[in-house]
């Protein structure tokens, strides 16, 4: 009986390959996120049942897809029924009491409102139509909606990963340890905005899409690092966060694929997640990108990270967006055999680019450390002593951190260590203050 | 979709220009378009009216007349398919550098619904959605 397993993971892999284009049909239909969502889950469900039986069939996002319109055509129909008996209800009561004397005949009840452009005997298309007339992606719809700028950021991460990712509800709470009760109510709140703002389902026109396509991205990227930057919780389930948000990358990737930053951005991720088991010693420490043990390196994830790169530098000259410089910046780290061989005056010439485009503080930081570990320590300390005047950066524990990096390559141990101090002082997790004493002994015994 | 669109000030915005308060061209491009149903600027606060029924007596006041340096400073009606084609126009409203724009949905309803059937109706309604 191999059988059974084997269906089994056939249902696993089409949840996973299946389930965005699926709802995102659904939903485009029947303008009803949650019974797209249960309509899905449903025909999942069947699969399950069925498919050991009769086989794996040979397109199953078709299959599923079909299976589910048909749920959703039934609940539909059963709602539409329920609707006119409650208002044949309401029009005998009229007639026979006479108590709604004041409701004029023809004003539809609100419960019918839902299904006024429904008609569940019009056009599904045959099979797996996965777009419409226009040929849109409906996945692109979906992908678009759900990272909406009317929407609060966190319930577009909650959106993002529950109704385009298929994450069950339980599993996004445990990820950002929230109570399930509050994620719940955070998801049906983004839903009902949706609705009553008027937030439509569609892929942005020409004019507004690359500053669409960038929230779309940031919403990635912010579930990548919620799962990446392992601060409290169970490193595991976080880690789920991450694998999810390169997913959802490749998927972005696929259906925008002349977009050099979305491919830039899960370059970018391939390359940090290659180092997700380096990060962390045996004993749950966190080892910093120049102490880590390169051969804990995911050399495959690298190699697919470098291929995207690649891939982007064939094919255009033009200017580089943030996602590709924050990936050429990884992939200069991923390539260094060791921390010393890193290629920091290749990184500076990057961070030169990103901080023209970019203002922030903490890219000026890091383009400072890069300089400093280029060989112009000096030049690179005057900087974060400029940014420290800037008071841009108080209370943030990485700016002394880091003149204490460029003061011990001054052979200033003294001023090192009181940086470092100074960092300790303000470092937020328990991880970070650790890692900074072990500097801070490291530094002292010099 | 109907959207109220609230003009107001907000003393975070750029320093008015009046060289380049193009509210005019605005008004007419949605006007020729079909847009904008109807709207208005609106006289400041201090020239407001207060109407309020307490205990069965009418009290109207001047005012009011808050702290508050962020006051509604005119409206327009607009009829458009979505959210995001009234952001759109929002964003070339002149205010919306020199101030700021709230839109607001219009939330359809039968007046002649009885209000308390419409209470419960809507209370039921919320209830079921929160699952």
């Amino acid at each position: 009986m191999t059988q059974a397993p084997a269906t089994h993971d056939a249902v696993a892999r089409a949840y996973r390959d299946e389930w965005a284009r699926v709802t995102a049909t659904l939903i485009r239909h029947t303008g009803d996120w949650t019974l797209a969502e249960d309509c899905a889950a449903e025909a999942f469900a069947r699969a399950l049942e069925r498919w050991p039986a009769e086989g794996v069939p040979r397109n199953p996002g078709a299959w599923l897809t079909t299976v589910a319109k048909h749920l959703a055509i039934d609940r539909l129909r059963r709602r539409t029924n329920e609707a006119a008996k409650v208002r044949e209800a309401a029009e005998m009561d009229e007639v026979e009491g006479g108590r709604n004397v004041g409701r004029r005949a023809g004003v539809p009840l609100p419960a019918t409102d839902d299904l006024v452009d429904f008609d569940p005997a019009g056009d599904w298309g045959e099979g797996a139509d996965d777009s419409s007339d226009d040929g849109v992606d409906d996945r692109l719809r979906l992908v678009f909606t759900c990272c909406h700028p009317a929407l609060a950021l966190d319930a577009r991460v909650a959106l993002t990963l529950r109704t385009l990712g298929g994450l069950t509800t339980e599993e996004i709470a445990r990820a950002f340890l929230v109570p399930e009760p509050t994620m719940a109510q955070r998801i049906v709140r983004a839903k009902q905005r949706i609705r009553n703002a008027g937030i439509p389902y569609r892929v942005p026109d020409a004019a507004s899409l690359p500053e669409r396509l960038g929230g779309v991205l940031a919403v990635l990227y912010l579930v990548f690092n919620a799962g990446y930057s392992a601060s409290g919780g169970d490193a595991e389930r976080r880690g789920a966060l991450a694998d999810e948000a390169i997913r959802l990358a490749r998927l972005v990737v696929r259906l925008m694929p002349d977009e050099g930053e979305a491919a830039s951005l899960l370059a970018l991720m391939l390359l940090q997640d290659s180092r997700r088991r380096a990060r962390v010693d045996a004993d749950g420490e966190l080892v910093l990108l120049d102490a880590q043990d390169r051969s804990r390196w995911d050399a495959a994830e690298i190699e697919s990270g470098l291929a995207v790169l690649r891939a982007l530098g064939r094919r255009t000259g033009g200017i580089r967006g943030p996602y590709r410089l924050q990936a050429e910046i990884a992939a200069c780290h991923a390539t260094a055999p060791t921390a010393d061989e890193t290629d920091f005056d290749r990184i500076a010439g990057f961070y030169d680019e990103l901080a023209a485009l970019d203002s922030s503080p903490v890219v000026a930081l890091n383009r400072a450390l890069a300089h400093g570990f280029a060989g112009r320590a000096q030049a690179g300390l005057d900087e974060l002593d400029r940014l420290e005047a800037s008071g841009a950066l108080d209370r943030y524990h990485l700016l002394p951190a880091a003149q204490a990096e460029l003061l011990v390559r001054l052979g200033r141990t003294d001023a090192a260590a009181a940086r470092l101090h100074e960092s300790l002082a303000l470092a937020p997790t328990e991880a970070e203050q650790r890692q900074l004493r072990r500097r801070l002994a490291e530094v002292t015994a010099r | 979709m109907e959207y109220l669109l609230i003009v107001a000030t907000d003393p975070e915005a750029e320093p008015f220009v009046p060289e380049d308060d193009n509210v005019g061209d605005w008004v007419d491009d949605l006007e020729s378009r079909g847009i904008r149903v109807r709207g208005q600027r609106l006289r400041p606060p201090t020239d407001a009216t207060l109407v309020r029924m307490r205990g069965g007596e009418l009290l109207v006041t001047d005012g009011p007349f808050t702290e508050s340096k962020e006051w509604m400073a005119g409206y327009d009606i607009l009829e458009v398919e979505s959210l995001d084609e009234a952001i759109e126009i929002a964003s070339r409203h002149p205010m919306a550098r020199f101030g700021r724009i709230e839109l607001r949905p219009a939330w359809p309803m039968d007046v002649h619904e009885p209000g308390r059937d419409r209470h419960e109706r809507e209370r039921a309604e919320a209830a079921a959605a929160d699952g």
